[in-house]
Parts: structure tokens; C-alpha cells; sequence
């Protein structure tokens, strides 16, 4: 009897979360059906849902409009560049404050913490102006340090919380058998860590990505990522629903995939290891 | 471990990260704080005298500076009451023994890997046009008056479409903090007659209480400079209905080119975060202990 | 070669000394086991010496050259740590061969030393595991089979055994002599457990705050414990101690007595009173016996069937060569 009812019950639980899954996803899937569709059954009254010709011409078209892969390739540099550049001033500090606190290593954290909470717009000005009179607006490089800045703390304390992780005693004996600094932190700590720089990297790759105040408003179009080549959409109006979809759907794809893959990483990265 | 050795390695190694976000951080800030006082237009540049506070009282007594504080306020709140209320129901039914809950999960998540633009773009055109958008259509099949949501109620289309990308991460972090409540307390509770309501109220949200405090206070962090979703989908209008204050600033510096106001819009916008800021890294710093 | 030399060897954490003033010899070749209460200080002086952490002042010498500010690499010490400290994402060979790796050595051999090693301590069928795929008492053999591969001045072991149940301490025990009396290198030894202390080593150096109670041969410090502090400790179970008339009678302020130097009878002896706890261990039993002389119980080894029960009334009698009087400080009085 009990058995019944739990199991009445796991049905009936399962139909809500998929409800409520499926309703949060939908702008998403409506979003990849209607890059499949031509222009003119994406606005067609009522709405095709699944049974429509299946075309794929929006991405051609996208392909061919080569400048798309210009502003993915940009997306991708400055992911991957302002990542990079991070982990490289990243685990040094981490390791320093992982493996060799001092009284004020937990007021140093908490500082660079802090400057992840000043809001773009008040640094916005100088910035800007700064980025003129260097030549760095629209460049990649420009962008690239600031990516990195911004995104700077919290690499610091994603690769602190996993560094704090592994037992001081293993980098000692490394110590004691021989190992240079250098070799400890490339052949004992890194390869010990390597679950948590992934993650690191994964995070920061995701925001990076995503990033849409200064990609927005340090770029015309040398630098300009995705998010500046879909938010150039917004402005015509008229038939370009799936040609929108499709470009949205390239644009996210990758990070999506990616996003799925470190959800358990994130929780911990985004909260600062507050939440585990 | 600390040898006068290692320390000094250390040291040199937490340098250029501590400079790189010093520099980050002060030199702007600073220039910031200097532009402030000066009468310094885009379209003048060559003359900017200094004013003192006078772009204070301008960007403060503004009417649209009230407006865009408002709706600021109101933003966030609003976007972490359905967040944090959303997610604290998300989070206790994916908690549950539910058929496929990991593809369940992927599909809530989905939403906090789209990019700002992307998303405001998707729901401005294919959720929310009157016409043509899927919310629209569904109305008219049901034989209501579609709303145009931008611009009859654009604040309440913001943040729906923000409430919609951070719903997943409220979600996923509660969740986290659900599944490492242990079986045996609330069993023990059950023991003690406890039921599914009481088990809830008395053992399960003050469990979750520290994860909805990072939660919030993350949250308030980034929905405070709220940027992309406003700049494509209403460009803070009509007037200024959905302006917030960092769209406010950039308004000032991009369109009216007055970069003395909006210097001294950014400065409030500091000092706004800070008051936050404040808490946030007292939560978190408390943590550091623990 | 292996001498080490602590001169005036002092330790603080911020504030807290935790190593007030030391000096200590140790022999080449020499077994030597630093033992006392946990938080004596016991592991911040092997750190000391490994070079691990700084000293405040003082000066340690490794075979009469001063170490004091050399790096850890460069003192020729291996460690064994009480975490094993073994390298988790490589297997037992190369973990084994990581020092000599690090010291340039050529791969002919490097593999030569591994492979010996790993026949030394049993190692040969596990040589491609990883550690997280090793028994306890496996980790064990391979963190000393890292530390004599590079042939070290001396071994500094960090309570290698308190991680190991019961029975393969009592191996690992034996098999860490043995490999003393192998290689005749220089052990430096850290225990809480005074049974460790007195059935390994060569010299006991008994800790208690940082300060050295006691340095002597383990029956040295058995016979002749020059204080209260190292009576109690060492042999277990512990001391006998007590003040009063019993010590009055012996010019002193405190005397002790060790449970198996007390004669026991169901009919006569200077002390009678009441078991109150008798523990059987097969070979000896030790009696719990509360007299109306004495506030606590005293310890009473008896023969393996001595027949007393809870609640029988014995007498005590101490052996009186067997008795060891302290000063009102808690000294030896010889
Ligand atoms: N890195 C450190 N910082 C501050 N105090 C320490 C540190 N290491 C050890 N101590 C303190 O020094 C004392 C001795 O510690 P330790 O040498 O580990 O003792 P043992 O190994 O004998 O148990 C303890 O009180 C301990 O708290
Ligand atoms: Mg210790």
C-alpha cells in the first residue's frame, strides 16, 4: 500500500519537474526549432511547433555572411586569452595563499573580492577614455586585460578554495625529495590540481564568454564578440526571426555544452566557495 | 611550512595579481572621482573647468536619477523575490525521486549559459511581441488582448527576462545546499512526529538559510548593474520607465556626452554596491572561518 | 654519515614559543625517538631539523656543517609522513623514483634503486599502482621506500604508524628496526606512544613543552627517571606515584613504584586494600586496588592467574631496590 502510494507519488512528481524543466527551457528550444524554420513559418499565426519543412538554409546563410565567424572568433580569443591570462597571475597567488597564509592572506582575499563588486559603470568613463587615447578601443588585446581583471578575483579564489584542498604535507615531501619551486608547483601541485583548474578555466571561459558590459561598449566590430553581433539585431525590424535563432543558437551552443558539463563547479566558483 | 624562505616566494608570487587588481581598481576609480568635478562634455573637450559638486546635484536632483533609482530598486528586488522564491521550489522538487532528475536539472540550468544579449533578443522578439511572439499568440488563442510588453509594462519585461537567466543559478546553488542536508536529520525529525510542512519550516530553510543569503547577495552584485538586456531590448524607455542607473550613466556619457555627470553617476552607483558589498563579503568572510 | 647537532634551538609561532631552548646531539647511525604528550612540539622539531620550518635562533649542524638556513633539498634528510604524503596522481614507481628524478639522476638508475627498493619492502607486485588503490600498511612501505631510495644522511619519520590499526603497527614497527639495523643510517623517530619509543630505539628523548625531559637508553629511562614527568610516561602501565607517609619513610617528597615491582599476597604486605578493577591480558593481569593510604588506586601487576576478583581485599608489598624517589620539585633523588 505504502509502495503504491510513493510510486503514485514519484509519477506525479516526475510530471511537475518536467513541466516546470520543460517551461524554463522553452524559450531555448523554441529558439533552436525556429533557426530550422524559414522566415516565414517563423511568424506564421498559429505557430508551427515541431511539424514544419526542416531547413537549414538560416545557417548557411550565417556561414556565409563571413563575418559571423569573425565575431565567434573574436568571442573565442577573448575567452580563451583573458582565461589564460588569468590562470598565469592566478595559481601563483593561489598557491601563495593556499600553501603559505600569512595573518593578512584572508583580509587580501576579501579585498580582491571586493573589487569584483565595483560596478563597470564606475570605471566605465576613465576606462573609455583611457581605451581612446591608447588606440585600444576595438582592439582585442584591450579587452582582453580587462576581461582578465574583472574575472581576475574570482579565479584567485576558485583555484584558493581547491589548492586549500590538497594536504600541505604531499608539497613538503616534494620539498624534501628535491623539488624546486618550480618543479613542486609543476609536477606535484599542478597535476594534483588539474580537476580544479579545469574548472577554473570552465567558469571563466563561461563568463568571459558572456561578458556583455565591456564587450558592448569597448568594441565596434575588430573586437566585437557574439554578444555585440547578436545585440546588433536588435535594431532592424522585420523578418529576421530565424536567422536570429540561429545565430542565438551558434552563440550559445558551445557555452551551453560547456556549462553543462561544470555544473557542479560552478556552484562553488560563482558563491566563492560559500556554497560547496 | 613557513619558512622566511617560502614566505618570501610567497610574496612575489601574490604580487602581480594584488598590483594588477590595485591598479584595477584605484586608478580609475580615482580618475572617476576627478572627472566628477569637472564640467567635462564630449562635445567640448577642450574646456573643463572644475565645478565641484555641482554634477552631483545635477545627476542627484535629476527627475530621471529618482526614476532610474527606482526602477533599480525595483529590479532587483523583484528579480530575486521570483529567483529565490522560484528557486526554493525548483530546489526542493528536483530534490525529490523524480524520473530523469539530472536531464530535469540540465534543462533548468540551461538558461544561466545564455548570453545577455541573446537572451533579451529571444524573449523581446519570440516571447513577448505582440504579434508574433509566443506569449502573444498563446493570448490571442485564448482570446485575450496580447500585451505589448515593451511598452506597456518594459521594467516588468526586464525582469522577466533577467529573472529567467538567474533563476538556474538560485536554483542550482539552493539545491546544492538542500542535498547536503543530511537524511538523518530530517528522519530524526520524522521520528519526532514532524511533519512534511514543520520539517520544511524548522529544519530544512534554516539549513538553506547561509546558501539564500549568498544567493541574494550575489545576485544584488550583478542585477545592480543590469546593462545588456536594457540597452537591446527598450534602451531604457520609453522615457525613462526601464532605466537603470547603470543604463542612466551611460546614457549620460554616450548620448549626452556629459562625461562629468556620469562620472558622478558612477560614483553613486559605487557607493550603492558598496553598501551591499559590505554584507556580502561579512557572509562570505564569516565562511572563510568556518 | 649522519650527525645532528640542535644548539640553542629556539621555535616560536607569532608570540608562542613553542620550543624555549634545546640542544641536542645525535649520533650517525643512531635510532632516536623524540616521544612525549601530543602538542609537546614534538613534530615542529623534526620540521625544524628537516628545514621545513625556520628556527627563531640556534643553529643545526648535519655532519658538522651548519644547516640552520639551508633549504630542505639541500639537507640530504629523507621524511616519512604520518599522512604517507604520497604523490596521488603517480604510481608507487614513480613515486619511489621521484627524488632521484629530482636529483638528475640517469634512468638505468633510477630504476635499479626502485626496483631494490620495492624488493626490500615487498613492494614489487604494487609497483604500477596508484596510492589510492594501496592498503594503509602498503602507503606506509612505499613513503619509506621514497626515502631510503635516495640514500639519506638520516630518516626523519613523523608518527609514520598512528594511522595503522593495531596489528600492522606492531609489523611495520619491526619492519622499520629491521631496516635500521640494514642500512645503519641515522633514524630520527616521532611517537606519542611510549611502547614505540622503548621497543625501537637506541635513544629516547622524552619532550613536554618544547623543553627535553629526559635523553637516555630506553632501560635508562626506565631505571632512572630523572623526574616525575618521565616516571610517569614511560612503562606502561604507568608509575605508581605517591606522597605522603609512604614517602616521608624514604627521605622524600614523592616516591613511585612501577606495578610489577609490587609483590602481591592474600595475607600479609605493608598496604592492604580492595581490587577494584581486575584486567586480564592472558600473560599478566593488572589489578586496580584501592587502599585506604593512598587517595588514588594503585596499579598492581599479577601473575597471569593470580586468582583475585573484584571486591577481594590483597596486600601489597613494594620491591624496595625498585623504589624511585623525587624532591619536592618532582626530581630524582639519587
Ligand atoms: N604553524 C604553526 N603555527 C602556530 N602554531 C603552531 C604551528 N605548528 C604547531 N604549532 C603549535 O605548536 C605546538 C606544538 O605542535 P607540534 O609540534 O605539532 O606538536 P606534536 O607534534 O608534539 O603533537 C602546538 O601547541 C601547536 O599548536
Ligand atoms: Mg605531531
Amino acid at each position: 500500500m505504502a509502495r503504491q502510494v510513493t510510486k503514485q507519488r514519484k509519477i506525479g512528481m516526475t510530471v511537475l519537474a518536467w513541466a516546470v524543466g520543460l517551461l524554463i527551457f522553452f524559450p531555448i528550444l523554441w529558439t533552436f526549432l525556429t533557426s530550422f524554420k524559414t522566415e516565414l513559418t517563423a511568424i506564421s499565426i498559429p505557430p508551427q511547433f515541431m511539424f514544419f519543412d526542416w531547413t537549414t538554409e538560416n545557417y548557411s546563410t550565417i556561414n556565409s555572411q563571413a563575418n559571423y565567424f569573425h565575431f565567434m572568433a573574436n568571442s573565442i580569443y577573448l575567452a580563451l586569452g583573458s582565461t589564460l591570462l588569468g590562470l598565469l597571475f592566478a595559481i601563483p597567488a593561489a598557491w601563495a595563499m593556499a600553501f603559505s597564509p600569512t595573518p593578512r592572506t584572508k583580509d587580501i582575499l576579501l579585498w580582491m573580492l571586493s573589487t569584483k563588486m565595483l560596478p563597470a559603470v564606475g570605471v566605465y568613463i576613465p576606462i573609455y577614455l583611457l581605451f581612446i587615447n591608447l588606440g585600444l578601443l576595438d582592439s582585442r588585446f584591450g579587452l582582453i586585460v580587462v576581461l582578465f581583471l574583472i574575472n581576475l578575483p574570482i579565479m584567485v579564489w576558485m583555484l584558493y578554495t581547491y589548492f586549500k584542498e590538497i594536504p600541505v604535507d604531499i608539497l613538503e615531501a616534494a620539498r624534501m625529495d628535491g623539488a624546486s619551486l618550480r618543479q613542486e608547483i609543476t609536477q606535484v601541485l599542478t597535476p594534483m590540481a588539474v580537476p580544479g583548474i579545469a574548472s577554473t578555466v570552465l567558469l571563466n571561459v563561461i563568463l568571459a564568454w558572456n561578458e556583455a558590459f565591456w564587450t558592448l561598449n569597448l568594441t565596434t566590430t575588430d573586437a566585437a564578440p557574439l554578444t555585440a553581433f547578436i545585440a546588433s539585431y536588435s535594431s532592424p525590424q522585420g523578418n529576421f526571426y530565424a536567422k536570429l535563432s540561429a545565430a542565438s543558437m551558434l552563440a550559445i551552443a558551445p557555452i551551453l555544452v560547456v556549462g553543462w558539463f561544470s555544473q557542479k563547479q560552478l556552484v562553488r566558483g560563482l558563491t566563492f566557495g560559500a556554497v560547496k | 611550512m613557513a619558512t622566511q624562505n617560502t614566505t618570501k616566494v610567497a610574496r612575489a608570487m601574490m604580487a602581480p595579481s594584488v598590483i594588477a587588481l590595485l591598479i584595477w581598481m584605484i586608478v580609475p576609480l580615482a580618475m572617476t572621482l576627478y572627472y566628477s568635478t569637472l564640467g567635462y562634455s564630449l562635445y567640448n573637450p577642450i574646456s573643463t573647468p572644475f565645478v565641484g559638486l555641482d554634477n552631483y546635484t545635477y545627476f542627484l536632483t535629476d527627475p530621471t536619477f529618482i526614476a532610474a533609482l527606482t526602477n533599480t530598486l525595483v529590479l532587483v528586488v523583484g528579480v530575486l523575490i521570483i529567483t529565490v522564491g522560484g528557486g526554493i521550489l525548483i530546489a526542493l522538487l528536483l530534490d525529490q525521486d523524480v524520473y530523469g532528475v539530472n536531464v530535469v536539472r540540465l534543462l533548468v540550468i540551461a538558461p544561466f549559459f545564455v548570453m545577455p544579449t541573446v537572451a533579451a533578443l529571444v524573449w523581446k522578439n519570440m516571447m513577448m511581441n505582440p504579434v508574433y511572439g509566443v506569449i502573444g499568440q498563446a493570448m490571442s488563442g485564448l482570446g485575450l488582448a496580447p500585451i505589448d510588453w515593451m511598452t506597456d509594462v518594459p521594467l516588468t519585461s526586464i525582469i522577466i527576462i533577467v529573472a529567467w537567466q538567474w533563476l538556474p543559478f538560485a536554483t542550482l546553488i539552493l539545491l546544492t545546499s538542500l542535498q547536503s542536508l543530511s537524511a538523518d536529520q530530517k528522519e530524526a525529525a520524522e521520528m519526532d512526529g514532524a511533519g512534511a510542512l514543520s520539517i520544511f519550516w524548522y529544519i530544512t530553510l534554516p539549513h538553506m538559510s547561509r546558501a539564500i543569503t549568498v544567493v541574494v547577495l550575489i545576485q544584488t552584485i550583478f542585477l545592480l548593474s543590469i546593462f545588456a538586456e536594457i540597452l537591446v531590448t527598450t534602451n531604457g524607455g520609453p522615457g525613462s520607465q526601464s532605466t537603470n542607473i547603470t543604463y542612466l550613466v551611460y546614457q549620460q556619457a554616450i548620448s549626452f556626452g556629459d562625461i562629468g555627470a556620469a562620472s558622478a553617476g558612477g560614483i553613486v552607483a559605487v557607493i550603492l554596491a558598496n553598501i551591499v558589498a559590505i554584507f556580502l563579503i561579512k557572509a562570505i568572510g564569516k565562511n572563510l572561518d568556518a | 654519515m649522519g650527525k645532528i647537532q640542535l644548539q640553542s634551538v629556539t621555535k616560536a609561532f607569532g608570540g608562542v614559543k613553542v620550543i624555549p631552548d634545546l640542544d641536542l646531539d645525535i649520533e650517525n647511525g643512531e635510532f632516536v625517538v623524540f616521544v612525549g604528550p601530543s602538542g609537546c612540539g614534538k613534530s615542529t622539531l623534526l620540521r625544524l631539523i628537516a628545514g621545513l620550518e625556520d628556527t627563531t635562533s640556534g643553529t643545526i649542524s648535519i655532519d658538522g656543517k651548519d644547516a640552520t638556513h639551508l633549504p630542505p633539498a639541500q639537507r640530504r634528510l629523507a621524511m616519512v609522513f604520518q599522512s604517507y604524503a604520497l604523490y596521488p596522481h603517480m604510481s608507487v614507481r614513480k613515486n619511489i623514483a621521484f627524488p632521484l628524478k629530482m636529483a638528475g639522476r640517469n634512468k638505468q638508475e633510477i630504476d635499479k634503486r626502485v626496483d631494490n627498493a620495492a624488493k626490500i619492502l615487498n613492494l614489487a607486485d604494487y609497483i604500477d599502482r596508484r596510492p589510492g588503490q594501496l592498503s594503509g600498511g602498503q602507503r606506509q612501505r612505499v613513503a619509506i621506500g621514497r626515502a631510503i631510495v635516495r640514500e639519506p644522511a638520516a630518516f626523519l619519520f613523523d608518527e609514520p604508524l598512528s594511522n595503522l590499526d593495531a596489528a600492522l603497527r606492531v609489523g611495520m614497527r619491526l619492519e622499520i628496526s629491521e631496516l635500521h639495523q640494514r642500512l645503519k643510517t641515522t633514524m630520527i623517530y616521532v611517537t606519542h606512544d611510549q611502547v614505540e619509543a622503548m621497543t625501537m630505539a637506541d635513544k629516547i628523548v622524552v619532550l613536554r613543552a618544547g623543553n627535553i625531559e629526559q635523553v637516555g637508553s630506553p632501560l635508562e629511562l626506565y631505571t632512572k627517571p630523572r623526574n616525575t614527568f618521565v616516571a610517569g610516561f614511560i612503562g606502561s602501565p604507568k608509575m605508581n606515584l605517591m606522597g605522603g607517609s609512604d614517602a616521608k619513610s624514604h627521605n622524600a617528597d614523592m616516591i613511585g613504584v612501577r606495578p610489577e615491582h609490587i609483590d602481591l599476597s592474600q595475607s600479609e604486605g605493608q598496604w592492604k586494600g580492595e581490587v577494584k578493577v581486575s584486567e586480564h591480558l592472558g600473560s599478566d593481569t593488572f589489578l586496580h586496588v584501592q587502599t585506604s593510604d593512598h587517595s588514588e588506586p594503585l596499579t598492581v601487576r599479577a601473575g597471569g592467574e593470580f586468582p583475585v576478583h573484584a571486591g577481594d581485599t590483597v596486600y601489597m608489598t613494594p620491591q624496595q631496590d625498585k623504589i624511585h624517589r623525587f624532591d619536592g620539585k618532582g626530581l630524582a633523588l639519587r
